[in-house]
């Protein structure tokens, strides 16, 4: 189902390889991902902004402290994925912006979706709404784990 | 395995229980299994934020992955909130609670 290569480690940097298709649907994501962080307490994002107590009042006051810097951080990986969409190569901090941007989608996706650990991507059917949304899904996931082994430490070596 | 005596004055001290040794309590730095993260990203995630190796960073994961959850961190309740938050924002599902 995916056998091109998108994300390549050569040395310090990391290979890009997108086509128009791919570049159009992230595009799209990038956009309703953007939107929706307008609003951090839009229920899609709660897996976004998880709560870091269970004492309610605690987790307020913690939610008080980090959010801003948690959306800044969250709009700026979405911000490097845009601008670095059409290049070539990504430098190692880009790279990791987008492991994050990608994550996120993943994140908001598969909650939206309901998604389970127990996937079956060969068995998607094209002409179900469901399984489009998962092959979505899938293509996010593949993209993430290509990225993540272009990431890790050895890699560069 | 020899067996120590106490000394006598160790056993007649008494605790002392200030009331922000309460505050002081370690906290813990607790990660969730959840279905979307991927294995090799939580793994990466762990190895970039807390410096373990690839192995340690492995084990902690299946520990998540398989026990639902993982202790990853401890410390003062600052250093743990700064760890949850980094977590946060790398999309992992962490909580915190005094030990």
């Amino acid at each position: 189902m995916f056998s091109r290569r998108n994300f390549q480690r050569q040395g310090d940097r990391v290979r890009l390889r997108l086509d128009v298709h791919e570049r159009l649907l992230l595009t799209d994501l990038l956009d309703e991902l953007g939107r929706l962080l307008d609003d951090p307490d839009d229920p899609e994002l709660r897996r976004l902004f998880p709560p870091a107590y269970s004492d309610q009042v605690e987790d307020e006051q913690y939610r008080s402290l980090v959010r801003d810097q948690l959306v800044s951080g969250r709009a700026k990986a979405l911000a490097t994925v845009r601008e670095t969409l059409v290049d070539e190569t990504l430098d190692l901090e880009q790279a990791d912006q987008w492991l994050r941007a990608l994550n996120d989608m993943r994140l908001v996706l598969g909650t939206r979706w309901d998604v389970t650990e127990q996937l079956d991507y060969a068995a998607l059917d094209p002409d179900e709404p469901r399984d489009r949304e998962l092959a979505v899904y899938g293509y996010l996931s593949w993209l993430q784990e290509q990225l993540v082994e272009a990431l890790q430490p050895a890699s560069g070596k | 395995m020899s067996t120590l005596v106490a000394p006598a004055e160790v056993e007649i001290r008494e605790p002392v229980v200030h009331d922000d040794v309460e505050q002081e309590r370690p906290w813990v730095v607790i990660v969730w299994n959840d279905p979307i993260n991927l294995m090799s990203y939580v793994t990466l995630v762990f190895q970039k934020l807390f410096g373990f190796s690839l192995a340690k960073a492995t084990k902690l994961m299946l520990q998540v992955h398989n026990e639902g959850k993982a202790v990853v961190s401890s410390g003062n309740r600052e250093k743990s909130e700064l760890d949850v938050a980094r977590l946060h924002a790398h999309g992992l599902w962490a909580t915190m609670q005094q030990d």
